[in-house]
């Protein structure tokens, strides 16, 4: 067994428990013994790009500290938006000057710098490989197809970017590894409209519609999505006559082919082998 | 956005820009009017101003940038930034805009959460909000 430092974030308790409890049971059996992080605290969502802004990076640096605390040199993240603040903020405190700024604010704590913050789609390419997470599987996914869906903050910044921002194929192998069929999904890379859903739920509509007819022209089934602000946009704020595409997370994925208990995707499956299409 | 254009060397070194530019840590002037970012940006349709004439109005040193709602409608998708062949992330600037607009009190309408939202999406948006 290997420990892994994890790192959930407020919505994988909350609306996205299915990820994690399905990203857990599937580490388990990939041989990780996780470790929530002690104490931890909101990831502050949106990552500040503001140069003056120190105090919007305590609270993400705070995390990584208790994870200097743990003795571990890494952080595990499922959430899309937990990575984007906690990768960059990690690159942020580089900077020994923002660095004893930021550390000003945790005295008597200190952190020192140097923990690495990892997504689990990296995870599963570096280091489980896709062919032993293929060698994993005891479920079959019956040809599900599926819309590997990136949206911003797995891609942008290019700096912070899991795979190549132009063109990822990383969560496209990881469901061709469970079994899955991965389908061209042209706006994969493009955003859902994330927190303009609660401002301009409008604008956030016209790009869900966009986003789920792209992913039903490629013949999906499902969309996969690793962050829960694009799972609450795509199911919450779908246009009338948009296609009614069930949108799970990765982990649920991950569960189901692994052998773990995960009623949605059994569902799905159930679903298109009864000839029901959605949309 | 049609209006006159009075260029000077005054406006050029105008404090705004500068602080704009201190603010973001991208340098308006690199941008060199392309559009690219405008052509890719997925809400381009909702804005008052394209992103690279809300750059241009940086450049020229024009207040006007603070009071368009296009600085509120970018999502910080930073698909912009990305395909700047000048390397100028432009959502750092849109972002300077809203805090320079908060900090003088020009805010957007106010929110009132019109459902319950998961924390996500809450936070996300009132950060956006607070200077």
């Amino acid at each position: 067994m290997k420990t892994l430092a994890y790192f959930p974030g407020c919505a994988l308790k909350d609306q996205a428990r299915a990820d994690e409890n399905g990203t857990l049971a599937a580490l388990a059996r990939l041989g990780y013994e996780v470790r929530e992080i002690p104490r931890w605290n909101c990831c502050g969502t949106v990552y500040s790009l503001a140069q003056d802004d120190l105090m919007r990076h305590v609270g993400p640096v705070r995390n990584l500290l208790r994870v200097q605390g743990m003795g571990e040199g890494r952080v595990l993240t499922l959430c899309a938006m937990c990575y984007g603040t906690l990768s960059r903020s990690a690159r942020f405190v580089e900077d020994p000057e923002r660095l004893r700024r930021i550390n000003a604010f945790l005295a008597p704590d200190a952190y020192n710098g140097g923990v690495e913050v990892v997504h689990l789609l990296t995870l599963l390419r570096d280091e489980v490989g896709y062919e032993r997470l293929a060698a994993q599987v005891k479920r079959e996914l019956n040809g599900l197809k599926v819309a590997a869906y990136y949206g911003c903050v797995l891609l942008r910044p290019r700096e912070y970017a899991v795979d190549d921002p132009d063109g990822p194929t990383v969560m496209e192998r990881v469901v061709e590894a469970l079994g899955g069929g991965a389908v061209p999904f042209p706006e994969r890379m493009e955003c859902c409209g994330a927190y303009l859903t609660v401002t301009q739920k409008g604008v956030v509509e016209g790009r869900v519609g966009r986003l789920l007819r792209s992913a039903r022209a490629g013949g999906a089934d499902v969309v996969v999505t690793t962050c829960p602000l694009c799972q609450f946009n795509l199911e919450e704020r779908r246009p009338a006559g948009a296609p009614a595409l069930p949108v799970l997370y990765l982990g649920q994925l991950l569960a189901w082919a692994l052998g773990a208990d995960e009623p949605a995707v059994g569902a799905a499956i159930t679903g298109i082998s009864s000839g029901v299409r959605h949309g | 956005m049609a209006s006159e254009l009075r260029l000077s060397r005054a406006k050029l070194a105008a404090p705004f820009a500068r602080r704009v530019e201190e603010l973001s840590g991208e340098n308006p002037y690199a941008c060199y009017q392309c559009g690219k970012c405008s052509a890719g940006c997925p809400f381009a349709d909702h804005m008052d101003a394209l992103p690279n004439q809300v750059l241009r109005l940086v450049q020229l040193g024009d207040e006007a940038a603070l009071s368009l709602s296009a600085p509120w409608v970018c999502a910080s998708c930073h698909a912009c930034g990305v395909r700047c062949p000048k390397g100028v992330d432009i959502a750092r600037t849109m972002e300077a805009l809203r805090v320079l607009a908060l900090r003088r009190g020009i805010t957007p309408t106010p929110v009132r959460p019109d459902r319950p939202y998961p924390q996500i999406a809450l936070i996300g948006a009132y950060r956006k909000l607070t200077p």
